[in-house]
């Protein structure tokens, strides 16, 4: 940054602590007028403390500035009045939170609630407000503004809402645009013209603009600096380019090698357990094995096989029960998965990966077709053979705060299945399997007697892994299992999951929404849309020769985390349209083109 | 809304059979009213209690009974008492309005008191307001209505003689009953605002209004209380449907002429048509005040409106 040019905002070592503890600790940065700083970092190292901080909304919820200023227009903000700071906030910097579908207030209009902010700072009237808000609606690209204004927050998608929070943010040109993970909340496809949208914006209004995220892909695409936190603390910071080219603290450099990068496969025919960089007493190490995973028996007779399976939901119900509309998740799919082989079920929200799965796992019943397991057909099964089923086929959820019971220890969860199928009827044994079990997953044995509230989500995910293994299944769904957890832990747990197949067979459907993740750990990959499948094949041919227009534009809306990659410029528009149909009016079942061997691909209805 | 409403009120008219019916046959069960009227009067042949069973037209079959007990209901005409034999629907024309004045005091003074206590107490969470709110609230918790209303009458009516121990005559008599109701009330109403704020306040739109830059007393007036509302909706809708019902203990200290003292009496003198005729409007109240708390919700809370 050139000495010259006076930076709009500057934060200068700046200490925040709640309590005694210290979240924030001598943090500096600045941030010029047109230009975008990422602040990355896993979560809890004080990213969003540092934005609550400098809209001085910290205060609300106890925070204490220990030392330090943060300069804007030549004023210090820690030092400024509430009552001050109230006048700034939404006209000079304007906030984005992470959580569209809480951000706005139900009980109000979008209309009301963007003209609260143009009539309290621009000291507009109620009608000059609404002309504006509308505007404002159109320059964020939303369709049918003047209709929208009139619209309640949850008759909106939350790509909408996110683009009504954009508008309200940036209602009064704020100069400054603080955006905390504006778009992690989304799907992959609606955070591409997210990030469309306020890139764009951010050129035509020239503001300076503070991006919070933990996705290094974003910050390849939105930064133009980059400042890395870890633990409270600035490890690094510097331009985009360099930071990715060539960084320099071990963690900066452990935190970009285990980011997946999609693209990074191409060429290879199976998925490869990747050794890891860890650190090591403040040291970047690398540990594990690199291995071929060629851990798929295509030769044996598939494990699962599923035909047709159709499902839906009654949505809604005349007077007299008789359903007029139905949603429907999943319609006409088909496929099988072979011992070792991990199959992925890729899409956005409402695709119906997750229906599958359940589906599956009997937490669900279907309006048609076939699941077999081992050659079985679910339907020609007794209760007791069902029951069995349930041992070799286990499930792990998406979110391993909730998938665990806070008021039995650890210990007890994972025996559960053990005692539930009466695998082992001797309480030592039963003891000592845990303890094993435990052992493998990577945590000690002695944590057995601690409850789920002392682990962290990567240690919890490792139970719930543990969980699921302890009746030695078959078969484990991953549901979005890696989606909560921070790129270092989701890439040590995307080995732990590649041994254990390697160690013992297992087989995978691995439900996921992340293309990269997808790419680095799957033999075959199924793409989901609407509930029907739109493309199914080998990894390579989904990844590499991808041919279904969907694919293709699944596969371009991913940021790569590679500022040097080429920018995908083309505007993807469009929502995902809405499932619930009229009974009677079933959406069209698509049927699917073998273009090469293995390779399956809808063909357009 | 309207398919949601309508489907309401066709459950409130299946609620109201059923609750009818259980009653009718429920009572019947407590004994016979023919047998309670001679106690006392010296000896009674079989031809006296067959004479007065046929004048009081519980010789006839339980579901003849239970229909002519329907069609009065729909004329508003419940019989007379067995007790004196005035008309029931005279009885309830006096009784039904001192109960309902009381609860609405009572339901008043605890609104008027809770909310502003509760937020109080939620945005000054943990510090001296809040623990003193808490502890006062504690404190109505504790105590019995009866004990307190006792308390009352001892002070305000014997020793200083401000204002009228018991009966229904002038403002006065109403300050007694509506405090020692409405503090109990307030007790736990403070609790729930309290809570039902305090999960308002940790929404993200709430942080977003601060984030406009609005004022506080705009964030906690206009964009957390409508919301904090909707879970208090369904709580005072309920509460006021229990209050109808266990008002009788107040109304008894205070000898307050309403429907609890009404169905009292009817209780001991085995009054069918009276206890039926009180626990049907009592129903039907309670019936249409979740019909009112229905559409109350659909009033603050526009993802039901918009159905």
């Amino acid at each position: 940054m050139s000495e010259t040019i006076k930076p709009l905002l500057s934060v200068e070592n700046l200490s925040v602590e709640f309590g005694s503890s210290r979240v924030v600790d001598d943090l500096s940065f600045t941030v010029e007028a047109g230009k975008t700083v990422a602040v990355v970092g896993e979560s809890g190292s004080g990213k969003s403390v540092t934005s609550l901080s400098t809209m001085r909304l910290a205060d609300m919820m106890g925070a204490k500035y220990a030392t330090g200023r943060i300069m804007f227009n030549d004023k210090d903000l820690l030092k400024t009045s509430q009552k001050e700071m109230r006048s700034i906030r939404g006209k000079e910097i304007a906030m984005i939170f992470q959580e569209p579908m809480t951000s706005l207030n139900p009980v109000f209009t979008i209309g009301d609630q963007i003209c609260e902010v143009l009539m309290l700072h621009e000291k507009l009237g109620k009608s000059a407000a609404m002309t504006e808000a509308g505007r404002l609606l159109d320059m964020v690209r939303l369709p049918d503004s003047a209709e929208l204004l009139h619209r309640f927050p949850h008759q909106l998608s939350g790509g909408m809402r996110q683009r009504v929070m954009i508008a309200m943010a940036l209602a009064c040109r704020p100069k400054l645009l603080i955006a905390d993970e504006p778009t992690t909340a989304l799907d992959v496809t609606i955070q591409a013209q997210i990030l469309n949208i306020m890139r764009d914006l951010q050129k035509t209004l020239g503001m300076g603009m503070v991006f919070i995220t933990h996705d290094m892909g974003v910050v390849a695409e939105m930064a133009d600096h980059v400042v890395v936190m870890w633990k409270g603390k600035k490890v690094e910071e510097g331009p985009v380019g360099e930071i990715f080219a060539n960084p320099q603290h071990p963690y900066t450099r452990t935190l970009l090698s285990a980011v997946p990068k999609l693209g990074s496969m191409t060429g290879e025919e199976f998925p490869k357990r990747m050794p890891l960089t860890v650190l090591q007493d403040g040291e970047p190490t690398v540990v594990g094995e690199e291995r071929v995973q060629d851990t798929a028996k295509y030769d044996e007779k598939p494990l699962l096989s599923v035909k047709d399976l159709l499902v839906r939901f009654d949505i809604k119900k005349t007077l007299f029960g008789t359903t007029t509309h139905r949603l429907s998740a999943v319609q006409n799919v088909s496929f099988d998965i072979h011992p070792g082989e991990t199959l992925a079920l890729v899409g956005e929200s409402g695709s119906g990966k997750s229906t599958i799965g359940r589906t599956i796992q009997q937490l669900q019943s279907s309006m048609g077709g076939e699941i077999a397991f081992n050659g079985r057909s679910y339907s020609s099964m007794s209760a007791a053979e069902r029951f069995r089923m349930r041992q070799e086929v286990q499930y792990i959820f998406q979110d391993p705060f909730a998938s665990l019971d806070p008021r039995k220890t650890v210990g007890f969860s994972i025996a559960e299945p053990i005692n539930t199928h009466s695998l082992i009827n001797d309480r030592k044994a039963v003891q000592r399997r845990v303890d094993e079990l435990l052992e493998r997953v990577g945590l000690s044995s002695d944590v057995a007697s601690r409850y789920p509230h002392e682990f962290s989500g990567g240690q919890r995910q490792r139970v719930c892994i543990a969980r699921a293994l302890a009746s030695d299944p078959k078969l484990i769904i991953a549901d979005e299992a890696l989606s909560a957890l921070d790129v270092s832990i989701q890439a040590q747990i995307i080995n732990l999951f590649m041994d254990l197949q390697a160690e013992r067979g297992l087989a995978y459907l691995f439900i996921s929404h992340d293309m990269a993740v997808v790419e680095k750990m799957s033999h075959r990959v199924a793409v989901l849309y609407l509930g029907q499948i739109m493309e199914m094949g080998s990894r390579a041919q989904v990844f590499e020769t991808p041919s279904h227009d969907y694919t293709r534009r699944l596969l371009s809306a991913v940021p790569v985390a590679d500022p040097t990659a080429p920018r995908n410029t083309a505007l993807i528009e469009g929502e995902i349209p809405n499932p619930v149909r009229r009974v009677g009016d079933e959406p069209p079942i698509l049927v699917h083109e073998e273009i090469n061997p293995g390779h399956f691909v809808a063909k357009s209805a | 809304m309207a398919g949601f409403l309508i489907k309401r009120l066709l459950q409130a008219i299946f609620v109201v059979i059923a609750i009818t019916l259980v009653v009718s046959f429920a009572i019947r069960l407590t004994g016979d009213p023919a047998v309670t009227m001679f106690q006392g009067g010296g000896s009674m042949t079989e031809d006296d209690l067959a004479r007065i069973r046929a004048a009081l037209g519980t010789d006839q079959p339980f579901f003849v009974q239970y229909f002519n007990f329907l069609k009065g209901l729909v004329t508003l005409d419940f019989g007379r008492s067995f007790s004196g034999g005035t008309s029931v629907s005279l009885l309830i024309g006096h009784a039904l309005p001192a109960t309902l004045l009381l609860a609405f005091i009572s339901m008043f003074v605890s609104i008027v008191l809770s909310i502003p206590l509760g937020i109080k107490a939620a945005t000054s969470r943990g510090k001296a307001a809040d623990q003193a709110i808490r502890i006062f609230s504690l404190i109505g918790l504790s105590f019995p209505n009866f004990w307190l209303a006792t308390m009352l009458v001892l002070l305000f009516a014997i020793t200083l003689g401000w204002l009228p121990p018991s009966g229904m005559s002038g403002w006065a008599s109403y300050v007694m009953p509506a405090i020692t109701m409405g503090v109990i009330l307030t007790a736990t109403n403070v609790r729930l605002v309290r809570t039902s704020m305090l999960e308002t306040l940790q929404s993200q739109y709430i942080m977003v209004a601060r984030a406009k830059g609005l004022s506080e007393s705009k964030v906690l007036y206009k964009h957390a209380l409508r919301n904090c509302a909707i879970p208090l909706i369904t709580y005072f809708g309920l509460q006021f449907g229990g209050l109808l019902g266990g008002i009788v203990v107040i109304e008894r200290v205070f000898n307050w002429p309403g429907m609890g003292t009404l169905a009292f009496d009817a209780v001991g003198a085995r009054d069918f048509p009276v206890l039926q005729a009180v626990i049907t409007v009592l129903s039907l109240m309670i019936v249409g005040i979740n019909l009112l708390v229905d559409i109350a919700y659909g009033l603050v809370d526009p993802r039901i409106r918009t159905e």
